[in-house]
């Protein structure tokens, strides 16, 4: 197999270049991830990022063939002879396929990502419905890969300004949750040109969650509350 | 010369930022103290992620149950190695830990009655160890880890706790009076070196399975606590006993949660027998993780394993319904898939017994406080340092954890070390102890070392050849010639590690060199577990012998300390009385 990556090294290099390598696939070899640490293992200066490899620590998030995904979960079998691997679109590279991911966090962090509740707690806990429970399915299970927001040509243009699909994810995640009291609060925080509504449902975040996530649809009931509170 | 690096001031350090250490942060960061917290990875990618079928509590949602027989059951389970102290303390605790969590916010499950969903785990009796299942797991489907961690860091952002993302500790600082001082740590994006000071230091590095092959856990898991603790001189305890779970994807190592034979799932071999039945008559599929690990290889073993190479056996839960499946199963369900090809509605999964928890670590009392021998008392405490969740050896596992524990020990465990330091450092005058004047020479002997070197040993060739022997010698069934030729071979690999050079030159991101260190402390740990596990002559929990098969309770009943200083071996006794209830003396156990 032919690997095509993006390197990038700011205390070498004057500017960033593709290199190529070649790799001779081996049975054990299932996932993309298993492929880059035989690379890895021919020449230790190529750095990305790696850890649960089973898709739920959102580490290795990269830019493979186009698409966005998680390298520990993409199969070598699905993948053509020629993979060409760049690191996630939109975020400062750091370096290789490391990128810097403090707007992407920045923006989580700005929807309060935490449960509000200010009445005292009662001695056991709060109490919900399965069905109130089954609400926050497809919202909590977000691993903060942001294989999403930098698929998102509205997160690219304003990063800054645009929470973007995973803070909204999230947010949708709080006001949805039955426990939270902080419903308005949050729907005032997002009644924003930028914030919430410069999502134009391209919907790349839905294409290429890995989770199979639907931040689309998150934004959609985020956007419906808002309207029935104003009528 | 120390104070050439730059020096950074806290009054609280927290090394490590997985379920253990975001829970002792909370409690720092809402105690107003100035703490930082130092993570290799950025917080929600711990290991605590991936843990997925529950945490105990005694909730009695389901059934009926109190902390009594969780007690019990754990004392039980640890094969009576656990101290009985730490036990108890940590199963009262439980249920206001676990409220507290639900109270933060964590997605649970839930019963009809809105109460938290709770399912059967191995081990987890009712009455004493009755043959009637206690339903003390609190589940977030299959994905408790991952709702737990991202809670806690979650109330930590609400709680503005410093983060230093992507930062790995490299030694320990430590006066002459052993005080503990605080980390030499180096920022990754950078390759700076700092210094980070502070009244009291808490590690919660997490565990070390990659010493071993085939091993359900993350890549970051390389024992980096453990080794710092080593080498400032603090001995390590228990490190024989490793849990092998039950049921890794054959070939990938990645686990499916116990959680599958809670909700009614079972172990199948090449003959399509459940054969549990004939290894634990009571508790069969749920009895405890050794229990079942053992009876798993035998089967393999005499042949009756399944696949062209007979080197598995089935896990079939397709009978559960795609419902059940898809409700409190979906996460093992999209793993099975990705990395089996096999879809558990239909198909059953290939697994086999796969190293996944380290019962021993940095010893510690149940308020999280390191310990170690010291003029005759072989639990004085080592101020400043604290140690919580799975690098701590408190003892609550002992020989053998029970599923479901493991998370329970870092939130309760978490709190009370945060807890026990705010109390320290409240206690302390305004400004902090000086640094001594060899406070970094540790780290800074190590990264000379690497930095000088052109040529030499590759350090994943070093890494693999560590595992290889791990995984071929200190298995789930232990003999003693493998035993004594593993403590040889492991000795090699530490020469080579001493000789390893690697070809990035880079500050920038360098993670040949991020390996490289982590590899010293992949070396401390195997080379305590294997040293530890050829000495301890007797079967115990994770502790299989083929020379001496039995417990032996009248010689071993005691703790293993592993000292890198002349690789030597001490003990010291079991707790066996808990803090307010009789014991419970060690029996035969059963399931």
């Amino acid at each position: 197999m032919r690997f095509t990556i993006y390197r990038y090294d700011p205390d070498k290099d004057q500017r960033p270049a593709m290199k190529d390598y070649e790799l001779a696939p081996e049975t054990t070899d299932r996932m993309l991830l298993d492929a880059l640490i035989r690379l890895k293992e021919q020449d230790d200066s190529l750095a990305f990022r790696r850890s649960c490899r089973e898709g739920v620590c959102g580490s290795d998030a990269m830019n493979i063939n186009g698409r966005n995904g998680l390298a520990c979960i993409t199969k070598i079998a699905d993948l053509p002879q020629h993979v060409t691997l760049r690191p996630l679109p939109g975020l400062p590279v750091v370096r290789d396929l490391i990128v810097d991911m403090t707007q992407f966090f920045k923006q989580y962090h700005s929807i309060k990502p935490y449960l509000i509740n200010d009445e005292p707690p009662p001695e056991r806990e709060r109490l919900q419905s399965p069905e109130e429970r089954d609400e926050l399915n497809g919202l909590y299970e977000c691993i903060l890969c942001a294989c999403c927001s930098t698929a998102c040509p509205s997160f690219w243009w304003n990063p800054d300004k645009f929470v973007g699909p995973a803070g909204l994810l999230q947010a949708y995640r709080f006001i949805a949750d039955t426990r939270d009291q902080a419903t308005r609060e949050r729907l005032d925080d997002l009644e924003d040109p930028y914030r919430l509504f410069r999502c134009h449902t391209i919907m790349n975040c839905v294409d290429v969650c890995p989770k199979n996530l639907n931040p689309t649809r998150a934004i959609g009931k985020i956007k419906e509350m808002m309207v029935r509170r104003a009528v | 010369m120390s104070m050439s690096l730059p020096v950074r001031k806290f009054d609280a350090l927290v090394v490590g930022a997985g379920g253990s250490g975001l829970r002792a942060a909370l409690e720092l960061a809402r105690a107003n103290l100035k703490v930082a917290v130092l993570t290799k990875v950025f917080p929600t990618r711990s290991h605590t992620v991936a843990a997925q079928g529950g945490i105990a509590a005694p909730l009695a949602n389901s059934t009926e149950d109190n902390w009594h027989w969780h007690m019990y059951d754990t004392v039980k389970g640890s094969d009576y190695l656990g101290d009985q102290d730490a036990i108890e303390y940590m199963c009262r605790r439980a249920v206001e830990v676990v409220v507290e969590l639900e109270h933060m916010g964590m997605p649970f499950d839930r019963l009809d009655n809105g109460k938290i969903y709770q399912r059967p785990f191995g081990g987890h009796t009712q009455d004493y160890g009755s043959n009637k299942m206690a339903m003390r797991s609190c589940a977030a489907a299959d994905r408790t880890g991952h709702a737990m961690l991202h809670t806690l860091y979650q109330q930590n952002v609400r709680a503005s706790t410093q983060f230093f993302v992507e930062w790995m500790a490299l030694d320990l600082i430590r006066d002459a009076e052993g005080q503990v001082l605080g980390v030499t740590a180096l920022e990754m994006e950078t390759g700076e070196v700092s210094v980070f000071h502070a009244k009291a230091t808490l590690f919660a590095t997490g565990g070390a399975g990659r010493i071993y092959w085939a091993t359900t856990n993350a890549f970051i898991n390389t024992g980096d606590g453990l080794g710092m603790a080593a080498r400032a001189g603090i001995p390590l305890e228990d490190m024989e006993f490793w849990q092998f779970h039950p049921t890794g994807v054959a070939g990938a190592g990645v686990l499916i949660t116990e959680g599958v034979r809670g909700e009614g799932g079972y172990l199948l071999n090449k003959d399509g027998e459940r054969f549990m039945e004939r290894y634990a008559p009571n508790a069969k599929d749920l009895a405890s993780r050794d229990v079942v690990s053992r009876a798993m290889t035998t089967e393999i073993k005499e042949g009756r394993g399944c696949g062209p190479d007979a080197d598995h056996v089935m896990l079939k839960l397709d009978h559960l319904g795609p419902e059940v499946i898809m409700q409190r199963l979906p996460g093992i369900r999209e793993i099975a898939i990705k990395f089996a090809n096999a879809d558990p509605i239909k198909d059953p999964i290939p697994v086999v017994p796969t190293v996944h928890y380290q019962m021993g670590g940095i010893p510690t009392n149940y308020l999280g406080q390191v310990v170690a021998p010291r003029n005759g008392n072989p639990e004085a405490v080592v101020p400043g340092f604290f140690a919580v969740g799975e690098c701590a050896c408190v003892s609550v596992h002992g020989a053998n954890r029970l599923g479901t524990n493991s998370l329970l020990d870092l939130v309760v465990f978490g709190k009370a070390g945060g807890e026990q330091m705010v109390k320290d450092i409240r206690a302390m005058g305004e400004s902090n102890k000086a640094l001594p004047k060899d406070a970094t020479e540790r780290a800074r002997a190590r990264l000379a070392r690497l930095d000088g070197a052109h040529s030499g040993e590759r350090v994943a060739d070093v890494s693999n050849a560590l595992r290889r022997t791990m995984q071929a010698h200190c298995g789930v069934f232990r003999f003693p010639d493998d035993l004594a030729k593993g403590v040889e071979k492991v000795q090699e690999v530490a020469a080579r590690a001493a000789k390893t050079f690697i070809a990035d030159r880079s500050k920038v991101f360098n993670t040949a060199r991020v390996e490289a260190l982590e590899l010293d402390n992949l070396v401390e740990t195997a080379m305590s577990t294997i040293v530890s596990a050829e000495a301890r002559k007797e079967s115990r929990g994770a502790q299989s012998r083929a020379d001496f098969p039995g417990r032996d309770d009248k010689n071993w009943l005691k703790h293993t300390l592993w000292y890198k200083e002349g690789n030597r071996l001490a003990y010291k006794p079991v707790h066996l009385k808990p803090v307010s209830v009789e014991s419970f003396e060690p029996k035969v156990r059963t399931y």
